[in-house]
């Protein structure tokens, strides 16, 4: 029928996790990617874990960005994925890392099923791109 | 089409995931999507669906919250879609209203859905109401739709509902700014929320006087002022004779609080005994309907025509003609669709 058209928006969900409180960085991450067109669910501050697995369940986002700089990642980001693998999500949705992740933490990571990490000095455009070329294919 | 079954299976089987999924179809308007629709529409018919409209910082995120939380003790379920615009430049969004769901965390029996006003307000409407069908026949007992009132628009969504609740925050200007939003005329309920803030006391007086004068006026009656002007034609007349005429209540609430959460759930349960006491409620129902078959008609149609134009070499051709005088825009429409109206004559039966 010709009222269905092809072109799908990307949805990304931008979360904050745990008790870090550094939201400058998730704020500009939302308005980057609302600018590019994205839809962007902003989870709001010190979410749990399973309110980010909820917000992307029930939203159906392409992309979960996970923001943190408190050093809890390796606690919090298995959580996260765990939960997206309980709702059968886990395998079509891009999960990234943004902020700070001690290199060595990087590899545990990534075998969780990160997609990828932006670390302090990534370009907003370079993300952008990411999500574009790597948004899941549904 | 397999794929579409188990994903209607699954969703009326309770999968979260299905209904999410579903709901993005919709949004997307992705190939198939009309199909699943139409198997949905066999399941729906049991929710109780409502309309919060307002201006933005009005509290209507977290009077949503509060409400949700309510039915949740009361042990109903709920789905809530909540509307954002869009940015008119990108198409992007940030959609925020989730952020206010603090009481229900971790509760998947309510269901929060985040839309964005994507470019056309028409397909929003129709997006809304295809979403409302998918919760409704996800088995959702109560389902609340939220959108920012502006305008005309938001009118339309908010149609969707059986009872359309209007925020009004303290303050919001004077009576002419009243006069001025059409909003006024589709509420079932008024609630003045943020009712601890200086001024309350005088939006209810001015909401009062404007009630008032609704009600004297000619268009007074249900969604009176709202209504299609095409919908009279093919409903049943009456039901809105003046025996059924209803005063909407003003509520006041403090939604950060809670405070008169439950009288703004009582003003709703009123109105909903008030639609099955008059018939309203089937003959909204029926309006309803009509208005989504008009309403899917007129985008058919339009595509139709699309598709002819498209084979007639596009519109350029005919721009240039009309701009040279050599022909007007009446005369290219009727030349255009001539084929068409002569196809549907053919084949009427008669």
């Amino acid at each position: 029928m010709s009222t269905e058209q092809d072109q799908r928006t990307i949805r990304c969900l931008v979360a904050k996790v745990g008790l870090d409180g550094h939201d400058r960085g998730a704020h500009v991450i939302a308005r980057a990617f609302r600018d590019a067109g994205f839809e962007v669910i902003y989870s709001g501050l010190h979410k749990a874990p399973e309110e980010v697995v909820q917000a992307a369940v029930q939203e159906d986002v392409d992309v979960v960005g996970i923001s943190i700089l408190s050093g809890a990642h390796d606690t919090l980001v298995p959580k996260i994925i765990n939960g997206l693998e309980e709702y059968e999500a886990a395998e079509d949705t891009l999960v990234l890392v943004g902020g700070i992740v001690p290199e060595e933490d990087r590899e545990a990571l990534y075998d969780l099923g990160v997609a990828e990490i932006f670390g302090p000095g990534s370009s907003m455009a370079e993300t952008i791109e990411y999500v574009r070329e790597n948004a899941p294919d549904r | 089409m397999s794929g579409h079954e188990s994903l209607i299976d699954e969703l009326l089987a309770g999968k979260h995931r299905a209904l999410a999924r579903v709901i993005t179809r919709i949004e997307d308007r992705s190939p198939g999507y009309r199909e699943l629709v139409s198997e949905l529409h066999g399941h729906t018919g049991h929710a109780e669906v409502i309309g919060v409209t307002g201006s933005p910082g009005a509290g209507k995120s977290t009077l949503v919250d509060k409400v949700a939380k309510r039915y949740r003790e009361r042990g109903e379920t709920v789905g809530v879609v909540a509307i954002d615009p869009a940015s008119p430049f990108s198409g992007g969004a940030v959609l925020g209203d989730r952020i206010r769901m603090a009481s229900n965390v971790g509760d998947m029996d309510v269901f929060f859905r985040s839309m964005s006003a994507r470019g056309s307000l028409g397909g929003l409407s129709t997006a809304t109401t295809d979403a409302v069908k998918a919760l409704d026949a996800f088995g959702k007992d109560k389902i609340i739709v939220e959108t920012v009132g502006a305008g005309q628009n938001e009118v339309e969504i908010v149609k969707t509902a059986d009872t359309v609740a209007v925020l009004v925050p303290p303050a919001s200007g004077d009576d002419v700014q009243m006069l001025k939003a059409g909003i006024l005329e589709i509420a079932d309920v008024f609630v003045v929320n943020k009712a601890d803030l200086d001024g309350a006391d005088r939006t209810v007086k001015e909401l009062r006087e404007m009630v008032h004068m609704r009600d004297a006026s000619p268009l007074s009656g249900h969604h009176g002022a709202g209504a299609d002007e095409h919908d009279g034609a093919d409903i049943d007349a009456g039901g809105d004779g003046g025996g059924t005429a209803r005063e909407p209540p003003i509520v006041e609430t403090v939604a950060r609080t809670g405070d008169g959460v439950e009288e703004f759930l009582e003003a709703l349960t009123d109105h909903s005994r008030w639609l099955d006491r008059t018939g309203e409620r089937e003959t909204q129902a029926r309006k309803r309907y009509a208005a989504e078959i008009r309403t899917l008609l007129r985008e058919d149609g339009a595509a139709l025509v699309e598709a002819e134009l498209e084979a007639r070499g596009g519109l350029d051709a005919y721009v240039d003609a009309v701009a040279a005088r050599e022909t007007d825009p009446y005369r290219v429409a009727e030349e255009v669709l001539a084929p068409v109206a002569d196809c549907v004559r053919d084949e009427r039966p008669d």
